[in-house]
């Protein structure tokens, strides 16, 4: 209870302090608890319930074409838009601003969870690897597809509002928004697990054909679980819109390549199917990956291929299943001579 | 659409979709022996392609590389089978999936460093033939490149039925338990199907830059077009295979001339969806996924 405590208020204290004390790298914190809510999210449907896939980058998509859709259709002319794109000149008042992305929030989120619905019910009839590789192609199709729409700027993007100077730093405002978003997701999760519906996802983990045998409704309860992963995932596209300011179909809406896989490989560097793990996962990836960045001039992209056939290979556990396996007695497991198996209570 | 132009598309289509049905069938094997679903299959492909475009650029005539690419190409499988696949081999089948799909992302930014961004093609400089007033043309290259398929696809069959090697790799697939306990060494057999198929691979790309054109981004829909084929047509059957990667290579020249080329790609990821989706109705409603 104490050390929970303590715990807790720790990640809160270093939110907060974090980006007072780092002012330069406020936007790289910002993506640092974005990578948090990119893995946990992934570990709804991946490591809970053992449906792998690589398709969730189209909800952070979906959701960042409603919100700057939103700002665009409440506030600007299109011409207008477009000039002020260049320009700079005008920009919406604090009120204006923020009214327009939660408003954006909520068409976004409505749209995530529609989607995610109409194709859950669909894809996740399938199983193991055909899902995987479903989802893979989901990714790149729709991202092509966002590529041939004329209303949303095709394939040469579009542009979200500029931040009002009235709000203060840019920066600060997205690390602390995407602070919060994370620790509202951990939390959310954190109970969601505890729940009837957190032992069916595991169940249909472990084993579907018994979970459906059992009478447990495995269909319903997987669209459940993906349409939880988008709406965080929504709120999580609508801000990075705004941070990003630039929206491109293929590279910041729906990067499967990058944030697509990445939200895979930090669950699996975490440890997936555990609380801690990716959040753990994700802020090691994420300086591991900035650290590339800074000191591999152009060979960044190359070293991250190495990294994620090293974590795969190397760490198929996870740094909290290692440390699970490791001390088993820490996180409330007891050891009999018979048990071989490490599934058991969580963190 | 006048017969004879869709008559041009569909022989087109059926020329390009040998390759593809070779890239398909180096996929299904490697599926097939080892149960990995080998995500850098495209990437195999394009780096062959860019064997072929560096040797028409150092003076060589670029079918040569039919015979260089593969030779590079079985090197490289065999150092990325013993660097990688082998630790992989009997994990679950997702680890597989996201170790070559590692391997991929670090072939494809390879390529990217080394030959750079821009897209490349191997010039052949053979003619073309036209029929009925030039409307149906066939690019000799076309017609040299479906053969060049057929026997490197003829070949392999070839090796997997009489060779000793390819019985220990058909033994091995079917059980690979057994195989061990008569004395085969999977390990090897492994090694060698994953090379096999990357130097088949290696020979389809080199085909590819010749044909069409070539980048280190365009490697995925390589590898999707290799997964659809397989899961059309299931393992182990070449006939199914040849079908299914020529009707593709047609289907996709025929979407390619209705919808525009710049929804190719689309096209091809959508059809994945399309197929996956009609297998798993079909299999669900015979319930066929229960184990």
């Amino acid at each position: 209870m104490i050390r929970n405590f303590l715990l807790y208020s720790g990640v809160v204290l270093i939110g907060i302090f974090l980006p007072l004390v780092f002012p330069t790298y406020q936007t790289q914190i910002a993506y640092m608890w974005l990578m948090v809510v990119f893995a946990l999210t992934w570990d709804v449907v991946g490591g809970r319930m053992g449906y792998n896939s690589f398709g969730n980058i189209v909800f952070f998509g979906i959701g960042m074409y409603a919100a700057a859709m939103v700002q665009k259709e409440l506030y600007f002319d299109i011409g207008e838009f477009e000039v002020i794109a260049d320009a700079a000149t005008t920009r919406l008042t604090s009120a204006q601003y923020l009214g327009g992305l939660a408003l954006g929030m909520g068409l976004g989120m409505v749209l995530c969870v529609t989607a995610a619905l109409a194709l859950g019910s669909v894809l996740l009839s399938m199983r193991g690897h055909y899902f995987a590789i479903c989802t893979l192609g989901l990714g790149v199709a729709v991202g092509e597809a966002a590529g041939g729409i004329e209303y949303i700027g095709a394939g040469s993007g579009m542009t979200a509002p500029l931040f009002p100077d009235a709000l203060g730093d840019k920066g600060l405002f997205f690390s602390y928004f995407y602070f919060s978003l994370a620790a509202v997701t951990f939390l959310c999760l954190h109970w969601l697990y505890s729940t009837r519906f957190g032992l069916a996802i595991n169940a249909i983990r472990d084993d579907e054909d018994t979970a459906e045998a059992m009478g447990l409704p495995t269909t319903r309860y997987k669209t459940i679980a993906w349409c939880i992963s988008a709406f965080f995932l929504s709120f999580a596209g609508a801000a990075f819109g705004h941070l990003n300011l630039f929206i491109d179909p293929l590279d910041v809406a729906f990067p499967g390549a990058t944030f697509g896989v990445w939200m895979v490989l930090m669950a699996i560097l975490g440890g997936k199917g555990t609380m801690w793990g990716p959040v753990v996962g994700a802020v090691v990836f994420h300086i591991t990956q900035e650290f590339f960045w800074i000191t591999l001039f152009g060979w960044q992209r190359v070293a991250m291929g190495v990294l994620i056939v090293v974590i795969v290979v190397a760490f198929p556990l996870g740094i909290l299943g290692w440390v699970r396996e490791r001390w088993p007695e820490s996180f409330g497991e007891t050891i009999t001579a018979a048990a071989t198996d490490d599934e058991g209570s969580e963190a | 659409m006048a017969p004879p132009l869709a008559l041009q598309l569909v022989v087109n289509g059926f020329l390009v979709g040998a390759i593809f049905a070779l890239c398909a069938y180096g996929m299904a094997l490697v599926w097939g022996v080892m149960n990995i679903i080998n995500i850098a299959q495209g990437e195999f492909v394009i780096l062959g392609g860019f064997i072929a475009v560096v040797l028409a650029e150092s003076g060589i005539h670029p079918l040569s590389a039919i015979f260089v690419a593969p030779i590079v190409l079985f090197c490289l499988g065999l150092v990325i089978y013993y660097a990688v696949i082998r630790y992989v081999v009997d994990k679950d089948i997702f680890v597989s999936l996201l170790a070559t799909f590692g391997i991929s992302i670090l072939l494809q930014q390879l390529m990217n460093q080394i030959f750079g961004a821009d897209i490349r093609r191997a010039p052949h400089g053979l003619g073309t033939w036209s029929y009925f007033d030039g409307i149906v043309t066939i690019e000799q290259i076309k017609l040299v490149s479906a053969v060049v398929a057929i026997t490197v696809a003829i070949t392999l069959v070839m090796f997997l039925k009489r060779s000793r090697l390819g019985q220990a790799i058909r033994a091995t697939a079917q059980n690979a338990r057994a195989a061990r306990i008569m004395g085969i060494d999977t390990g090897l057999v492994y090694a060698a199907t994953y090379a096999l198929n990357a130097a088949v691979c290696g020979a389809g790309g080199a085909l590819v830059a010749m044909v069409w054109s070539i980048e280190p981004y365009l490697g995925l829909i390589f590898t999707i077009r290799s997964f659809m084929i397989v899961v059309t047509a299931g393992l182990g059957n070449l006939a199914g295979v040849v079908v299914a990667g020529t009707g593709l290579g047609a289907l996709e020249n025929m979407a390619g001339f209705i919808l525009g080329t710049e929804f190719q790609i689309a096209f091809v990821f959508g059809l994945l969806i399309v197929i996956l989706v009609g297998r798993s109705t079909l299999l669900g409603r015979k319930r066929l996924y229960l184990k």
